[in-house]
């Protein structure tokens, strides 16, 4: 299993039936390989879909429905079509359960940096402030560090913040995090590691939970 | 409304002019509009869309033809060429966040003055905008956006203008043709008055100028 696959089945995890989830792109996407047997959840796709399905395939590809990736996507029966301003009415005003974003950098205060470094890479926001504003839970799914182990989880964001105060869980390949007021709650690790492998890459002081568990 | 071809509705594009386009990463934007406006090759246009399409296709073939002055956008990251024409600052670049983006639009189409929004709050995008307190909670004022012209794409639309949208593609599309002083919409498939269900008609026709056919 790859780094990615490892965090997108430990996210899907914290899905509960019935939620309304919004997955961004990349490896939150991924999240929807691995929903628990039992659960069944409603994806809402900000371009303006409830009830997203699975890729389309050459059988099943139609051209007018797509994520908000513009790549080709099936839908569940059930299904429903809106414009943008209805969709951002459902993510805004409260009506997503969670929300899995990725991260250039968060930090343990529960702010996110992840739409700009500005000079360089200029994706824009997107729906992603939206997002990290109405959903009622917040899960950020990130690799632990970035390259040449460089941390993403930091005492503060050094880039333009995409959210203030707003994540409520961080999950990586090594860890899962709560932010709590008192900071960042380590809660799991990953089999064979150790705290102290965890804080080694880790800016951020980790509190370690009295039941930290592994996964 | 007029049924017409692409280049007689475009007539009145002009330089300079601020143009809103439908379309989500290119699902849902008229391209034989943005292939019309290419032609026609009016410059510094100030492009009013969710994304900056994606290279030679929707609001990114108006980017590769050098007619784009600014654009306010939610997103760019699939257009390499946008990022690299502001990070040169040969294109002005505006990141709205795209909740937002689709209010303001409203807005503007709705006779608001603004809307308020908790979107933004504490980031770069509440600087110089005004931050109004209702009940205990902070909002953003985010002023109305509108346009010249709209090119709006239609799945179905009939003689009238009236407009159904297939899938996902009804995004920018049903915002934008409120909010410009001119509507184009351009349909894949134009069908008798009648032809579409009223509860299906997403966009009155009283809000399209002109309809063309041809979209693929």
């Amino acid at each position: 299993m790859t780094e990615k696959e490892i965090i997108a089945r430990r996210v899907a995890q914290e899905l509960r039936d019935g939620d309304v989830v919004n997955l961004g792109i990349g490896l939150p996407t991924m999240v929807a390989d691995y929903i628990p047997e039992g659960v069944r959840i409603v994806l809402q796709s900000e371009n303006g879909m409830l009830g997203m399905g699975r890729l389309a395939t050459d059988d099943n590809l139609d051209k007018d429905i797509v994520n908000a990736g513009g790549v080709p996507v099936t839908a569940e029966p059930g299904a429903v079509f809106f414009d943008s301003a209805f969709s951002f009415s459902i993510i805004r005003g409260g009506h997503v359960d969670l929300t899995v974003l990725g991260a250039l950098e968060v930090d343990e205060t529960g702010s996110l940096a992840s739409h700009i470094i500005p000079g360089k890479m200029v994706p824009g926001m997107g729906g992603a402030m939206d997002l990290v504003t109405g959903s009622r839970k917040v899960i950020i799914a990130t690799t632990h560090t970035a390259k040449g182990n460089a941390p993403k989880i930091l005492k503060r964001i050094t880039l333009p913040a995409t959210a203030v105060g707003k994540v409520n869980m961080i999950v990586t390949e090594l860890a899962v995090i709560d932010v709590t007021d008192k900071g960042l709650l380590l809660k799991e690790i990953a089999e064979g590691k150790t705290v102290e492998d965890v804080q080694a890459l880790t800016e951020a002081t980790l509190l370690v939970a009295p039941d930290l568990k592994t996964f | 409304m007029k049924i017409t071809s692409a280049d007689k509705a475009i007539e009145s594009l002009k330089d300079g002019m601020t143009i809103m386009v439908g379309g989500f990463m290119s699902n849902g934007t008229p391209e034989i509009l943005m292939d019309a406006i290419v032609k026609k090759g009016v410059r510094d246009l100030t492009v009013i869309g969710n994304d900056g399409g994606i290279p030679n296709t929707g609001i990114g073939k108006l980017v590769a033809a050098g007619l784009v002055k600014k654009m306010i956008a939610s997103h760019i990251g699939l257009n390499p060429l946008v990022g690299q024409l502001m990070n040169e600052g040969r294109m002005e670049v505006t990141l709205v966040p795209q909740g937002t983006l689709a209010e303001r639009i409203r807005a503007g189409g709705a006779g608001l003055g603004g809307v308020l929004t908790p979107t933004g709050l504490g980031t770069e995008v509440a600087k110089g905008k005004e931050i109004i307190n209702i009940d205990g909670n902070d909002f953003l004022l985010e002023k109305p956006l509108r346009a010249d012209i709209a090119f709006v794409r239609a799945s179905v639309a009939d003689r009238l203008g009236n407009i159904m949208y297939k899938g996902t593609t009804r995004n920018f599309n049903s915002l934008i043709a409120f909010a410009a002083d001119l509507v184009i919409a351009a349909a894949e498939q134009v069908v008798d008055v009648g032809g579409i269900a009223p509860e299906s008609v997403a966009t009155p026709g009283i809000l399209i100028d002109y309809l063309v056919e041809g979209e693929a």
